[in-house]
């Protein structure tokens, strides 16, 4: 404790080089410009590391895998290395009591100054059963280390917003962590999020040591600001009208927008399609198949994934409301075919009362 | 009906064929039938453009991107057709305080003890047809109201979800007014939707107006379809209403 990044760095044998190249990435990643890494450098030599907790609940640490997976690998290395993971359930060594202990010293050493990464949602059905560390459930501890917490960071889809586990009918009551926690709390949904997004979220509070801004479902506006949509390099094949009408035909194979088998890009608020994954290499529609929306609330109940429209409840899967419409539509029509004929057969009848009143009248 | 006091031609005419008088009543003002077809036009291109933007179909096949934009221009006149039809909209609530008494907005609440009787003298006239004559309001009849009532309901649905939408790609603040509408409705996935499935209210409301508006000027046969272009109805003189 007590150590700052660069000391804690030169003690793992990290060079001063190796420092200052973490340092300029830290510092682009949390948005600042060339300048700003001056600023990085000092607040790293002096500042005390923040000790970091990373609690897993609901979850499959895709989150996780992802995180590791960033293409900036001294970025992760030395994040890993320099952030005090004090406890992490699938990264720390200790177990058993022994982790136990390192979790409740990390809060009571650094009240008010650790950050803590939650993966996975919180279950809240019959008293939090379906989840429990510990002897203890998930919905306790994480309101116990979230209490003194200086930032809060929902890691992926389950920690946003639910993701599968609160996908109807949602059997454990699975819940996402900013309903349950009363401090802002920094959503990054996807199943997983990209890795240098997180990066970013994670440098960005130990750099500035505040939150980014957020919009207004809690998302860093860097990185959910647009549509996956509206940077997609198939875009201009929408506007043309071009797209890919079955898997494989000739408009797949010459890359037209995928809108038409369902890609949810257009709703999905995401920064896929400018940082992309993999270090860069693609992204689900680069690579042939529709976006499926996984860092939208709700994708698991907005099926199928190979259909632009959820389909319609109750009516089964290739129902859509375009099929319901119809159906209304054509009813109306012949409703009013029906009508139409009724009034006509009884016309000379109508005409015939009409007239009858009228010269009673007169 | 007497034809006193209107001369000897009028008498005999009612003998032979035309036994009632009618009396002209300037109905819908121009601002209400200039709403009226602003509003048709931009439905039928909000309905058309809108169902396109779910359904896209295909134009042109194994072309490049450059040469066309077509679905731009769909999308183009659903958005501009939208910003009319929102602000068109919004003239007619307002003609609905100052306009006439056919316009006014007392028209689409059935609050009155008549325009509750006359809901259902006109269910027994266009649903049952059991009776096929008899008075009916001048303007909107109270139904009619009503279901106006209802669809501007649906105006307002469209318009708040539209822009909810639209909003994400638009800078200009009327539709930024409405980006608390997406969380609400758990995503974009909900809004697009719902905004989607009332289009088909909209299909099914034009099939049942229109319908409705050549029936009525049939049973009523006082000028119902003219009138929306015109402006004029005619009224039966009773007796002593000179």
């Amino acid at each position: 404790m007590g150590q700052s990044v660069w000391q804690s760095m030169e003690k793992k044998g990290y060079s001063r080089r190796d420092f200052l190249q973490f340092c300029t990435a830290a510092a682009t990643m949390a948005g600042l410009g060339q300048t700003g890494v001056a600023q990085v450098v000092s607040a790293f030599e002096k500042k005390e590391k923040p000790a970091v907790v990373w609690l897993h609940f609901q979850e499959c640490t895709c989150c996780s895998e992802s995180f590791i997976r960033s293409s900036h690998p001294i970025v992760v290395d030395a994040l890993l290395d320099v952030l005090s993971l004090n406890y992490s359930e699938t990264l720390m060594a200790a177990s058993g009591f022994q982790a136990e202990k390192s979790l409740n010293d990390t809060i009571k050493n650094n009240k008010g100054k650790y950050i803590v990464l939650v993966e996975g949602a919180v279950p809240t059905k019959d008293g939090g059963v379906y989840c429990m560390i510990g002897g203890k459930t998930a919905e306790s501890i994480l309101q116990t280390v979230a209490a003194d917490a200086a930032a809060v960071v929902a890691w992926g889809s389950c920690a946003s917003n639910g993701c599968v586990q609160a996908a109807k009918p949602n059997p454990t009551g699975a819940t996402p962590i900013y309903k349950l926690v009363d401090k802002p709390v920094i959503n990054v949904p996807g199943c997983p999020p990209i890795a240098d997004v997180m990066m970013s979220v994670v440098t960005h509070l130990l750099v500035l040591g505040q939150l980014p801004a957020l919009d207004s479902q809690g998302r860093p506006m860097e990185f959910y600001g647009r549509r996956v949509h509206d940077t997609c390099y198939r875009r201009p094949n929408y506007d043309a009208g071009l797209f890919v009408e079955s898997w494989d035909d000739e408009n797949a194979r010459k890359g037209y927008c995928l809108y038409k088998m369902g890609c949810k890009g257009p709703v999905t608020y995401n920064a896929c399609s400018v940082v992309k994954w993999n270090e860069g290499t693609s992204y689900p529609i680069q690579s042939g198949h529709g976006c499926i929306g996984c860092s939208e609330a709700g994708f698991w109940d907005n099926g199928p994934f190979y259909q632009h429209l959820p389909s319609f409840p109750g009516f089964g899967i290739e129902s859509t409301a375009d099929t319901v419409g119809t159906v209304v539509g054509v009813a109306t029509l012949a409703g009013v075919t029906a009508h139409a004929v009724v009034t006509n057969i009884r016309k000379h009848k109508v005409i015939a009362e009409v007239h009858a009143e009228e010269h009673k009248e007169s | 009906m007497s034809a006193s006091g209107v001369g000897a031609s009028n008498a005999i005419a009612a003998k032979v064929e035309h036994p009632a008088d009618y009396r002209r009543v300037y109905v819908w003002e121009l601002p209400v039938r200039v709403y009226h077809w602003i509003n048709a036009v931009a439905l039928v291109l909000l309905c058309v453009t809108g169902y396109l933007i779910g359904a896209p179909i295909r134009l042109f096949y194994a072309s490049e991107a450059y040469q066309q934009y077509w679905f731009g221009w769909v999308r183009f006149i659903h958005f501009a057709a939208a910003f009319v039809y929102v602000f068109n909209f919004l003239a007619r609530l307002y003609w609905g305080f100052v306009g006439n008494r056919y316009s006014s907005w007392t028209a689409f609440f059935p609050l009155k003890r008549a325009q509750q009787q006359e809901i259902v003298d006109v269910i027994k006239a266009d649903v049952l047809e059991t009776k096929l004559h008899g008075p009916i309001s001048t303007g909107h009849n109270a139904l009619a109201g009503l279901i106006y009532f209802g669809t501007f309901l649906v105006f307002v649905f469209q318009t708040i979800t539209g822009f909810a939408l639209y909003s994400s790609m638009s800078n200009s603040c009327l539709p930024r007014m409405f980006t608390w509408v997406v969380p609400l409705m758990g995503g974009e996935f909900g809004v697009r939707f719902w905004h989607h499935l009332f289009l088909w209210f909209f299909v099914t409301f034009v099939i049942i107006h229109v319908y409705l508006a050549f029936y009525h000027d049939y049973i009523e046969g006082r000028g119902t379809v003219s009138s929306i272009i015109g402006g004029w109805k005619f009224d039966r003189v009773e007796k002593g209403d000179k």
